[in-house]
């Protein structure tokens, strides 16, 4: 089990550091010279030549490779060109959005998810099961910012039970807090149904699997009910394959929050990543892009670690 | 997707194949959705109901009617032919994104499982990074730097391909080349290409058809998002997901704007998906009966 551990950590770390150099390379090496794209192709040539000596641009590739480096460890991660203020604070303040969104878009699709999963396989092959899986298909073809607008369309325009969208902030009551939570809860919901719809087969299939299983019918003949079965015994077995694409989906639910922050004018990261892009602020793109990488590969990591703890066959040398 | 041994991609030819396809429900279903996909695209080259992009701004914002099917957009342009041109967007970015992650990803894969070593374990580890990022990510990096536009959300599409294809090609062609026919190819003094070319891509050509196709279908909902985003298609060539943008801030005016596009794509999704699953049933029977 360390061994394994030892060695998903090297790999972890490994890929970090090969992202953060894709990251630096595409950033900072492909667009030749920074300082002209953040101040755009008309700018004074004197003026772009001082933003470039400011920017550290005239040190060898590897010093500010290490400088960045070296500043993504000890949270100085230089100021943005647009905003003005350090791109950690920038960065703090959006991901106070951002996290909880992407937690309970991620609630939403795991309970979303279990739910149409074990009813679909414990109606194998019946109408309910033909019927639950039809309206799968039809999720994971809907694009989630699609469904964001259809949601806008009934529940703001029509019903005008939400607001079509904006986010101002947690604040300090309760109710305020409820308005907060109350205006992430269209966005979330628009998130969590495509990858509900992706989960939900695999829990269907998990637990159709785990149903075969000769522990199944033995808790059956001792006399548990069909229903405490299904929910305690089979699906607590069937988690495992459900919880890998878990893992996987919450990479897809991070990047899908910078499409549907937009649809909502919601001020999180992917907000902040593509007004940077807007701004040519590249010192904000870079480290936003880091961090959103760097997620995807934890959570994979924390994943796989899961994964082992879960199942204990699974070892080092699997890696 | 499971890296199981795929039967000869000569299924395609067996005479039973066309007969069980079509008593294939998600086959048919999804076959006609993309042939009607296809045939919207190549329909706009020669007819749209009005031309894509000529503006009856007296009967702008309209709603369905004999004269503009669908309606009509902010511009009094007919939206049932932007939809058809946008079609062609959608495929455009499909195929070519598929075909570098399909090209680039299957050779990789190829490479890793024929010669094993460090060649494979550099190869997996070089697609470990890559699945650090996210089709939007990259292609918000390119646009970053390159500016927007449809190459650029084409290639970031592309690249986020190709470790997917790459693995899932070294996992089905480990297996191959454990068999023992590939031994026995061996002895009779075959190389690791002639190997691979002759044996083993064949077999695992039906795992890459089936790919190659839901692949396609999260090419387009990238591509949508994107252009949603303004980072993929320009103006003025016709695209679903701007089209999906421009109708958001027209939504109490005229709502079903908002609806149309976004029906395009599911439906281009739906069937793309539907026609992946058949063929994962059809080109593989052992899976289909594991389900």
């Amino acid at each position: 089990m360390s061994l394994f551990l030892l060695k998903r950590f090297a790999t972890l770390l490994g890929t970090l550091i090969g992202a953060s150099i894709i990251v630096f390379l595409v950033l900072e090496i492909l667009p030749g010279n920074a300082a002209q794209i953040l101040m755009g192709p008309d700018a004074d040539p004197t003026a772009v030549a001082a933003l470039a000596t400011k920017l550290g641009l005239d040190q060898p590739a590897w010093t500010r490779y290490w400088h960045w480096i070296g500043g993504l460890l000890t949270g100085d991660l230089g100021d943005s060109y647009s905003y003005g203020s350090p791109v950690l604070d920038l960065i703090l303040e959006r991901l106070a959005l951002t996290v909880p969104l992407a937690v309970l878009a991620m609630l939403l699709t795991t309970v979303i998810a279990l739910a149409v999963g074990v009813t679909a396989a414990s109606r194998h092959n019946q109408l309910g099961d033909v019927g639950l899986m039809g309206l799968t298909q039809v999720g994971i073809a809907i694009p989630n910012f699609w469904f964001a607008i259809l949601l806008i369309l009934l529940f703001s325009v029509k019903l005008q039970w939400f607001s079509a969208g904006g986010f101002d902030g947690w604040g300090t009551t309760w109710d305020e807090r409820l308005a907060a939570f109350k205006s992430l809860l269209l966005p979330a919901l628009s998130l969590a149904v495509v990858q509900a719809a992706i989960l939900a087969r695999f829990t269907r299939s998990a637990v159709l699997e785990v149903m075969r299983e000769d522990f199944v019918r033995t808790a059956r003949a001792k006399g548990v009910s069909q229903r405490a079965v299904l929910w305690l015994h089979v699906l607590r077995n069937a988690l495992i394959p459900v919880i890998t694409v878990m893992g996987m989906q919450f990479s897809e639910l991070l990047a899908g929050t910078i499409v549907v922050e937009n649809v909502f004018y919601l001020p999180g990261l992917g907000r902040l990543i593509f007004q940077a892009i807007s701004n040519r602020d590249l010192i904000v793109v870079r480290n936003c892009v880091m961090l959103l990488a760097a997620f995807v590969v934890i959570v994979n990591f924390v994943v796989d670690v899961l994964y082992a703890v879960i199942d204990p066959r699974i070892k080092a040398s699997d890696i | 997707m499971n890296a199981a041994v795929a039967p000869s991609g000569a299924a395609l030819k067996l005479p039973g194949f066309w007969h069980r396809a079509l008593h294939h429900r998600s086959f048919v279903i999804g076959a006609v959705l993309t042939l009607l996909l296809v045939l919207a695209a190549l329909l706009s080259y020669a007819w749209t109901p009005w031309p894509p992009n000529d503006m009856d701004m007296a009967n702008k914002l309209a709603g369905p009617s004999a004269k503009h099917w669908l309606g009509t957009d902010a511009f009094g342009r007919d939206v049932a032919s932007l939809l058809l041109v946008g079609a062609r967007a959608s495929i455009m970015v499909g195929v070519i994104a598929v075909g570098i992650g399909l090209v680039v990803g299957t050779a990789l894969g190829l490479l890793a499982a024929a010669r094993r070593g460090w060649v494979e374990e550099a190869i997996m580890r070089l697609t470990d990074f890559s699945l650090a990022f996210p089709a939007i990510l990259s292609a918000i990096m390119l646009t970053a730097v390159f500016g927007a536009g449809i190459v650029n959300a084409i290639v970031a599409i592309g690249i986020y391909n190709i470790p997917t294809f790459a693995r899932i090609t070294r996992g089905s062609a480990n297996a191959i080349w454990s068999r023992e026919y590939i031994a026995a190819a061996q002895a009779c003094g075959k190389g690791a290409f002639s190997i691979t070319m002759q044996h083993v891509l064949p077999n695992i050509a039906a795992v890459l058809i089936v790919q190659s196709t839901i692949r396609f279908a999260i090419a387009i909902l990238a591509e949508a998002a994107l252009s949603y985003l303004g980072l993929g298609t320009q103006p003025p060539q016709p695209s679903w997901g701007r089209m999906l943008s421009e109708a958001q801030t027209l939504m109490f005016q005229q709502p079903l704007l908002a609806v149309w596009p976004g029906m395009a794509i599911a439906l281009a999704v739906l069937g793309l998906n539907l026609l992946g699953d058949g063929l994962r049933d059809l080109l593989d029977p052992r899976l289909a009966r594991a389900r």
